[in-house]
């Protein structure tokens, strides 16, 4: 063990090397842990923030799903009774368009019977004035006795 | 290689190993011992490419380092950043720009040269013997002369914090009256130059000790036969990853500390 040169080659050697890692190597390492650091704290926060936002929009969206439920509920309410409304409506009128078809189909039958009756007077008229001709074995005037048939068949009919 | 040795064989294989390449300054030849006027060329050289490797490596990393995602190598010196940080933080109090740096050179540096002990002990200097070079010793820390180059450095800094946080006054007072009060200020000054003195010593030779110690014992496992030496000079080895790694932190941890004294009051 001999103390020589080599100890002041050495001691200059570790004064650089020591210079060199104050200047290029440690300064630059550490800034750029502390950029990450601040990256990642930013990053966190952002994350926090972002589970908070979404908290509020979950509640937004849910708040929007109530209101749009009720809404529908409201909807569903209003369509019912207006489709019961509406229903009851249609019974009336229905019942109206019967009665006045009813009340048509009454008319027509009437007339329908008016008629036969007038045809059928005709008819037996004619009958009876021919039925009595044969009988008496001479003309008989319908128009003359016309009144008196008239009465005869009224009775009858 | 060598089956079986004599003991002079063998003290010779031993002396060769422990004999350095040196430089003459004063002849500029490449052999004898000029006492101080020499240089050791071995430790030299490899402590100065452990250096640049070191420089080179860390350099290389830290002009191209992203904040995003970092890659693995980044990922790998961050973690060592970091933790070298850490140990400085718990224990120097006060600002300083270059105990971290300092700690983290002497850490990385040292291991890189400790490292060297791994190499097989004849592989560096048989290699160089093709070349001509009669001895080389593969390990720049087993050199008292390298592990006192930083040892003294750190010695320098103990003295320039001691002026830095207590100021003359201060670090008179302190010297003069601690740890027995001011009237046994001749002892007290003598404890004191005695302890900080001491401090470069014991931190260079301990490495040193180490070191050499290791390679030592490298060497001697070098002379059993070679069908035994995978056994001890592989328990060696593995032990020797943990002695490295041990001693390249012990000496960056006790320079923290030693600085942190500084800074702090007694």
């Amino acid at each position: 063990m001999e103390i020589n040169l080599t100890l002041i080659g050495q001691l200059i050697t570790f004064a650089i090397v020591v210079w060199f890692t104050m200047r290029y190597v440690w300064p630059p390492l550490m800034a750029n842990l502390e950029a990450r650091q601040l990256l990642i704290s930013n990053g966190l926060v952002q994350a926090a923030q972002a589970a908070v936002d979404l908290e509020q929009a979950q509640l937004l969206a849910k708040t929007l799903l109530d209101e749009a439920k009720t809404q529908a509920q409201v909807l569903l309410e209003q369509t019912q009774k207006r489709s019961l409304v509406l229903i009851e409506e249609a019974r009336v009128d229905a019942q109206a368009e019967g009665q006045r078809v009813l009340s048509l189909a009454k008319n027509e039958i009437a007339r329908e019977s008016l008629a036969a009756k007038e045809s059928l007077r005709h008819q037996v008229a004619s009958m009876v004035v021919a039925g009595a001709t044969k009988i008496l074995g001479k003309e008989i005037n319908q128009a003359a006795n016309q009144q008196l048939l008239d009465d005869v068949i009224n009775q009858q009919l | 290689m060598l089956n079986f040795v004599s003991i002079s064989d063998a003290s010779t294989y031993v002396q060769h190993h422990l004999s350095h390449w040196q430089w003459n300054v004063k002849t500029g030849q490449f052999n004898g011992d000029a006492g101080f006027w020499t240089v050791n060329l071995d430790s030299m050289i490899i402590a100065l490419f452990a250096a640049m490797l070191y420089m080179g490596f860390f350099g290389w990393v830290a002009a191209h380092v992203k904040a995003g995602v970092p890659g693995k190598v980044q990922n790998g010196i961050e973690m060592i950043l970091v933790f070298v940080q850490k140990l400085v933080g718990e224990s120097f109090h006060g600002k300083s720009k270059l105990i971290a740096p300092l700690a983290l050179t002497i850490f990385i540096w040292v291991f890189l040269m400790n490292l060297m002990d791994l190499l097989p002990v004849d592989f560096l200097p048989e290699a160089l013997s093709l070349f001509g070079v009669a001895h080389f010793r593969s390990v720049p820390t087993a050199d008292p002369n390298i592990t006192f180059g930083m040892s003294l450095w750190v010695f320098v800094l103990l003295v320039y914090y001691n002026f830095k946080a207590k100021g003359c006054c201060g670090l008179g007072r302190e010297m003069l009256t601690k740890p027995f009060g001011k009237w046994l200020f001749p002892l007290n000054v003598a404890f004191r130059l005695l302890e900080d003195c001491v401090k470069p010593v014991s931190l260079s030779l301990r490495l040193f000790g180490n070191m050499f110690a290791g390679e030592l014992i490298f060497i001697l496992i070098a002379l059993v036969p070679w069908y035994v030496q995978w056994t001890v000079g592989g328990v060696w080895a593995i032990f020797h990853i943990l002695i490295i790694t041990l001693q390249a932190f012990i000496f960056m941890m006790l320079t923290i500390v030693y600085l942190s004294m500084a800074q702090d009051t007694h």
